[in-house]
């Protein structure tokens, strides 16, 4: 599996599948903002992808780094919230990290994510331990060196280890300690991501 | 769910159609969701671009207008507009003197607003922003997203736009701007939870006979619940509250806003004791609003900012302004 090399329609296709999976759970994700949040994570990320997938349909980049920069972007101008900034820096300076190249390694993938993930970290103020998507995106990115399968499992028990933090970054951190007790909706989607990413990968 | 819409996906756009039927003096732009003054851009004069969640009304769209801002920018029901809005909208209303962000201090607005400032300066235009965080519930430290904005953006917008009005430089009108938030602090108390039309339920759960103290504006829970207080006994602790943070040793604006389901006249009766406690802790009032301004949908509840004033600041309150939420003057 090391050795695969993933091309633009690899990364069109892990857009889709994202998208379908957040399409999937996007009442989950909403139902998890309203306990700590206000209630729209869900809607969101949905209306993000639907524009994501749209936009790569019309108009295809021909390498995955184009893939992932007009992906980032399309979430910029359409999700708004702090998730469209965050998630739209994501994978568009991930995209960039990626370059020009017609074909990418898996780790030259994880060198790209963690570039972007770098990012989230800066633009958010963010700290692993903040009960925020930085709690699914670190350890499934440090897992993306072993295997696809091994970054949505990290991805998903980096998720689920956010329900006895306090939050102390965005709309939860209002809560103080009444934010102990609930999964972070943005790490949640984050684990989405990583997810879809396996699913293509197989 | 007892709601006067037609589908949940379309409410924003709905109601920006309504605002264009209604306000003939504003150029509403439903489908990029921008509402600008008629006659901007207006020469010589620096612009005031803000925006953040729909469901707030009439902030912010319905403060657009002559003596308040150039531009607002809706976003989702509680979700900040994006980058690409509010570089239209500046754009749109920039006479080449610069534009003013007033921002709202949510980590989503903060963030959308941060990138738009960085393309509008890349297009030519000169932004200075302003952060809004007036909430005193909120514990302003580095382990929370710090204050929220709430009423006192009303305060902002109204000075720092007749600041303006009045001609004066970006760098002037800014700087007013940031003294007003320094000026000002709230608190809010909510007597129900608010249905979002995505959701169709609560976004909390608060109990029949409970209150929730230090809510904010978007639906988030406060920091406290109780057993239903009087209006009396909610006046003491929200007042108290703010003074606390506040101390003022000059005159007051009051404004005691209602969350969206409250009757005015409650807020009247809710207004009495607030200027019962004010003028019991010796704090002069120079000037009160009572009313629906900063609201949070269905919300029952309501909140109080105060903003301590000097001359000019009231001058500037006192100025003309001409807007579908807010009108006095000439």
């Amino acid at each position: 599996m090391s050795d695969t090399v993933l091309d633009a329609a690899f990364f069109v296709r892990w857009m889709t599948a994202a998208a379908a999976s957040v399409e999937r759970e996007a009442g989950r994700l909403t139902e998890l903002d309203s306990a700590i949040g206000d209630a729209d994570h869900g809607n969101n990320m949905q209306r993000g992808f639907v524009a994501v997938v749209k936009v790569l349909e019309a108009d295809r980049p021909e390498a995955p780094g184009g893939v992932l920069v007009a992906a980032g972007r399309q979430l910029i101008s359409s999700v708004g919230g702090a998730s469209g900034p965050l998630y739209g820096s994501l994978l568009r300076r991930s995209g960039k990290a990626l370059g020009e190249a017609a074909q990418v390694t898996r780790e030259e993938l994880r060198a790209g994510l963690q570039a972007g993930v770098d990012a989230v970290a800066q633009l958010g103020g963010a700290a692993p331990g903040d009960k925020t998507m930085l709690d699914a995106l670190v350890p499934a990115v440090a897992a993306l060196g072993t295997s696809f399968e091994e970054a949505a499992t990290a991805a998903e028990e980096g998720a689920l280890a956010t329900v006895p933090m306090l939050a102390r970054k965005g709309r939860a951190s209002y809560l103080g300690e009444r934010s102990i007790g609930h999964q972070d909706p943005g790490a949640t989607s984050s684990a989405l991501l990583f997810a879809a990413l396996a699913e293509v990968a197989k | 769910m007892r709601m006067l819409i037609n589908v949940a996906e379309t409410v924003v756009a709905d109601a920006l159609r309504g605002m264009a039927a209604a306000h003939p003096d504003l150029v509403v732009d439903a489908e990029n969701r921008v509402i600008v003054r008629r006659d901007a851009p207006v020469a010589e004069k620096v612009a005031l671009v803000s925006g953040g969640g729909s469901g707030h009304e009439p902030l912010h769209g319905g403060f657009v207008g002559p003596g308040m801002l150039d531009a607002a920018c809706p976003g989702e029901v509680f979700t900040s507009p994006v980058p690409d809005q509010m570089v239209r909208a500046a754009a749109a209303v920039d006479s080449g003197r610069g534009v003013l962000f007033v921002v709202k201090n949510y980590t989503g607005d903060v963030l959308n607003f941060q990138m738009a400032a960085e393309l509008a300066e890349d297009e030519g235009v000169q932004v200075a922003s302003v952060l809004v965080n007036d909430d005193v519930a909120v514990t302003d430290s580095t382990f929370t997203a710090g204050r929220r904005g709430t009423g006192a953006t009303l305060f902002v917008e109204k000075i720092a736009g007749a600041a303006a009005e009045e001609g004066m430089p970006l760098e002037r009108v800014e700087a007013l701007a940031r003294r007003v938030v320094e000026s000002s602090r709230s608190f809010g108390v909510a007597l129900s939870a608010c249905t979002t039309p995505a959701k169709g339920s609560p976004t909390f759960d608060l109990p029949p006979g409970e209150l929730e103290l230090g809510v904010g504006i978007h639906g988030e829970p406060g920091r406290e619940r109780r057993a239903m207080m009087t209006s009396r006994e909610i006046a003491d602790f929200a007042v108290d509250a703010v003074l606390e943070d506040l101390e003022p040793r000059l005159p007051v604006l009051v404004l005691v806003n209602g969350m969206g389901a409250t009757p005015l006249l409650e807020l009247y009766g809710f207004n009495a004791e607030v200027r019962r406690v004010l003028d019991e802790r010796k704090v002069p009032v120079a000037r009160t609003l009572v009313g629906n301004y900063v609201t949070s949908l269905d919300m029952a509840g309501c909140s109080v900012s105060l903003c301590q004033v000097d001359g000019e600041l009231l001058r500037l309150w006192d100025a003309p302004v001409e807007t579908a939420g807010l009108r006095w003057g000439r």
